[in-house]
């Protein structure tokens, strides 16, 4: 088969098992998985065969010659609209991690959703299983039930497969924005999973609401570009010549250059997808879906097509950069990253709920990534972005993973307490030990423990950049992020996996199935091993021994567009500021939150920080500034305006007058024509005929001699009549 | 002889009690009886005029004839009809009989 071809059939798969599942498979949970895993598992075979040819073609070939093919899909009114697929560098390393990613939390799914395992007592669709009782050796007990809308689930994700495949093999903006749509369609489908619960369908609602924002604000820079170049596919759009034109023509606002604007208002759209400040709300709460959701769309793959939109249209920006006399969007966009990298960092210090953590500690590393971006870091955020992708997706499989097993611990001892919640947990490294070991590679992956995990080298990559290139506001501020980052996930696997346990559930969780084990296994390794293909060239005694693979790999993508950086003197100073944040935010964490022994007791950090601790606690109360300025002015809206006002008074109002009007207009009708006129001259004619007969039915006597007296009076009468004529004349 | 006007005369009376009798009577026959009185009043009426004004054609006497044979029919189908009624209703009384009253 050829590259292109293969390429074509790619997103296919996961499509086809969302309709044999919806239309045919939806009864059989056995047929529903296997057919889903069956498609991601094509999927994944095609994106190796590729990745392995893209690996036989080389960086630099590949980036001057990409696997691309289309067709005419739409003609425009001056040009041909065409769809196709596209194959560079970028796409080769996107396409790895989340083809690897996609089957990993498929097969999790499986044990997630309790397979195997009996129905519930009273289960119902809508809500999570709630556990079903079993006889064993002569004893009832309680064992996690299977989820009752399992085929729904694997349906919803296989649709978001296609969704992401067909994101990152399209060779224009358009079919990235369909598949951009689609993620965003079953993001909010699969939050709101479990839609009996008020808090997931309030989640799904604000998820999709805050990522439309941005998505409008995408879809008019890519309406932008259309008409500003005329077509949307990479290959036309990232011309030197088409982007040095776009570069030196300003746009209507802000004083940018058109390139820079179209950036900006396609940075937005990254803003919403990949969650940054301001509109991070959504990510945390999207924690309402089941864990292996989080672990896919809010952590691997939705996530990072933000970041990846921003990386594939960076030749746009890099171009507006270029022109001094515009204002370039990089600063904005370097700023926002590093700011949303630090607060939400400062946010997970504060969350006791195990997702949540990892979902602000998300949105952070999202923010790190966009900071790199903003900075010209391209392949540095890249690098980040896939690294994080396994190691991200590898947290939150594991934290899935603990919440299973202590589920299994809460419906075994019918304890009442929340099973998310850390404070609940502890000591969990004896009951779950792969659990514990994979989430320890995952946690110092995020954290970037020194040299081994593959989050330290792409996270030390953005620091060595960012000081490099004397954005030191950025560099100080992730570095920071940094410190709290390692301090957050040590403070997290101390709650959860180290000291005793803390309640009687977290006594009796135990492992969780293979299916579940496994994937944790697979994406670890990832989690260490992918970060050697990015160790940089003047790291000591390692740098030079493996080839920097990834800059050379990634760094050809944009060769054309970007001019080769000015050779930098790297400094170790960034090296040696991000071993020390890494081992000293973990080392603090551990230090500080060892001492915690019961479940109910206070956090470590509430008495010294005081009021700051609320406030990190409460997010900084974003929530409540929202539903403050949009949230309530909407329902204001929507519940006085429109409704009371717009609807019942003025619509309404006209429809009663012009009612009113009519009725009047009938009554006026009736009244002065329709029945004095009409109805009278009826009448009259019945009644007359009728008051005639009353009048002459006396003389029908029936009496046969009145009648003859009648007629003789008459011919009297008429004889008489003749008689005077007669002699008158 | 005798002058047209005492014909009429007599013809004139012998209406006039024909007329009283169908008009005055309650029996049926005797309406009946009443009519046939006025009938030959008109039929003397028509011979006499035919006498007197007209001697030399038959019309007075065709008329005559003709009055004749109604006025025998009339009775005939009168006395039908009276013998219907009293079966059906018992009595032959004008009065009685007053089904078509309005």
């Amino acid at each position: 088969m050829t590259n292109e071809l293969l390429l074509w059939l790619l997103p296919l798969p996961p499509l086809l098992a969302f309709a044999l599942i919806v239309l045919f498979l939806n009864k059989s949970n056995k047929a529903s998985h296997t057919v889903a895993i069956l498609s991601v598992v094509l999927s994944w075979l095609g994106s190796m065969v590729l990745f392995l040819r893209a690996l036989g073609i080389g960086a630099e070939a590949l980036a001057e010659h990409p696997m691309h093919d289309s067709l005419v899909w739409l003609p425009g009114k001056t040009s041909l609209l065409r769809i196709g697929v596209y194959l560079d560098p970028l796409t080769a390393v996107t396409l790895f991690f989340v083809a690897w990613t996609i089957v990993m939390i498929f097969v999790y799914s499986v044990g997630y959703h309790n397979y195997g395992q009996p129905k519930g007592d009273h289960d119902e669709k809508g809500y999570p299983p709630h556990g079903a009782t079993v006889e064993e050796h002569g004893h009832k007990h309680k064992v996690p039930s299977i989820e009752p809308m399992y085929a729904r689930f694997f349906a919803f994700v296989s649709l978001f497969a296609f969704g992401m495949y067909l994101l990152v093999v399209s060779d224009n903006l358009l079919t990235l924005f369909a598949g951009w749509e689609i993620m965003g369609l079953c993001s909010f489908l699969l939050i709101g999973f479990w839609f009996k619960k008020e808090s997931a369908r309030a989640a799904a609602i604000k998820a999709f609401m805050t990522t439309r924002v941005g998505d409008v604000f995408m879809l008019l820079g890519i309406a932008y570009l259309y008409v500003a170049t005329g077509s949307l596919a990479y290959t036309d759009v990232f011309n030197p010549e088409v982007l040095h034109q776009l570069a030196h023509s300003p746009a209507p606002v802000l004083g940018m250059s058109v390139a820079g604007f179209i950036g900006l208002l396609l940075f937005i759209g990254t803003v919403g997808k990949s969650a940054q400040w301001p509109l991070h709300v959504w990510l945390p709460d999207a924690m309402e879906g089941p864990t292996p959701v989080s672990a896919m769309i809010h952590a691997a793959t939705m996530v990072s097509a933000g970041v990846y939109l921003i990386i594939r249209v960076f030749p746009l920006l890099h171009a507006a950069a270029e022109v001094p006399e515009f204002l370039s969007p990089m600063p904005i966009i370097a700023f926002i990253g590093a700011f949303t990298a630090l607060f939400a960092a400062t946010i997970a210090v504060a969350q006791n709920d195990i997702k949540r953590v990892l979902a602000y500690s998300t949105i952070s590393q999202l923010g790190y990534m966009v900071a790199a971006v903003g900075i010209g870091a391209y392949v540095a955020a890249a690098f980040h972005l896939v690294t994080h992708a396994f190691f991200k997706a590898l947290l939150f499989l594991g934290s899935g993973s603990v919440i299973h097993g202590m589920e299994h611990g809460v419906l075994h001892t019918g304890e009442r307490i929340d099973p998310q919640n850390m404070y609940n947990m502890g000591g969990l490294r004896r009951k779950m030990p792969i659990t514990f070991w994979t989430f320890l590679i995952g946690g110092f992956a995020l954290a970037g423990f020194p040299v081994v995990t593959a989050g330290f080298w792409s996270k030390d990559e953005i620091l060595g950049e960012a000081f490099a290139g004397h954005h030191m506001g950025v560099f100080w501020t992730l570095a920071v992020a940094a410190l709290l980052t390692a301090f957050y996930t040590m403070r997290q696997i101390t709650l959860t996996f180290l000291g005793e346990p803390r309640t009687e559930a977290a006594k009796h969780a135990h492992e969780t199935p293979w299916t579940m084990t496994v994937p944790l296994m697979v994406l670890s390794v990832f989690a260490v091993g992918y970060g050697w293909v990015g160790v940089p060239k003047y790291f000591p005694v390692l740098g030079g021994l493996l080839p920097h693979w990834f800059q050379e790999w990634v760094g050809a993508v944009f060769h054309l567009y970007v001019k080769e950086e000015q050779a930098v003197s790297h400094s170790l100073v960034p090296l040696l500021v991000s071993i020390l944040v890494s081992l000293g935010g973990l080392a603090l964490g551990y230090v500080v939150y060892r001492g915690v022994t019961r479940a109910d007791q206070p956090d470590p950090l509430a008495r010294p920080l005081g009021p700051i601790f609320t406030l990190l606690k409460n997010k900084y109360y974003f929530d409540e500034l929202y539903a403050f300025l949009f949230v309530r002015p909407a329902y204001w809206l929507a519940e006085v305006f429109t409704f009371r006002w717009l609807d019942r008074t003025v619509i309404d109002g006209i429809l009663h007058a012009v009612a009113r009007l009519s009725w009047n207009l009938g009554q006026f009708l009736r009244n002065y024509i329709d029945l004095p006129l009409i109805n009278g001259f009826g009448d009259a004619l019945g009644e007359g005929a009728k008051g005639f007969g009353r009048l002459f039915r006396a003389i029908q006597s029936g009496r046969v001699q009145h009648y003859m007296l009648v007629a003789l009076a008459h011919v009297v009468a008429f004889l008489m009549l003749v008689y005077y004529y007669a002699t008158m004349s | 002889m005798i002058p047209l006007g005492a014909y009429l005369m007599v013809s004139a009376a012998l209406f006039v009690i024909g007329a009283f009798g169908a008009l005055a009577r309650k029996s049926a026959v005797a309406i009946l009886i009443g009519l046939e009185l006025m009938f030959n009043a008109a039929l003397l009426n028509a011979v006499a005029f035919w006498r007197y004004l007209h001697p030399q054609g038959f019309d007075g006497t065709v008329f005559a004839i003709v009055i004749l044979a109604v006025a025998a029919a009339e009775v005939a189908v009168g006395l039908a009809l009276f013998i219907a009624v009293y079966r059906r209703f018992g009595t032959a009384e004008a009065d009685e009989i007053a089904l078509l009253r309005g």
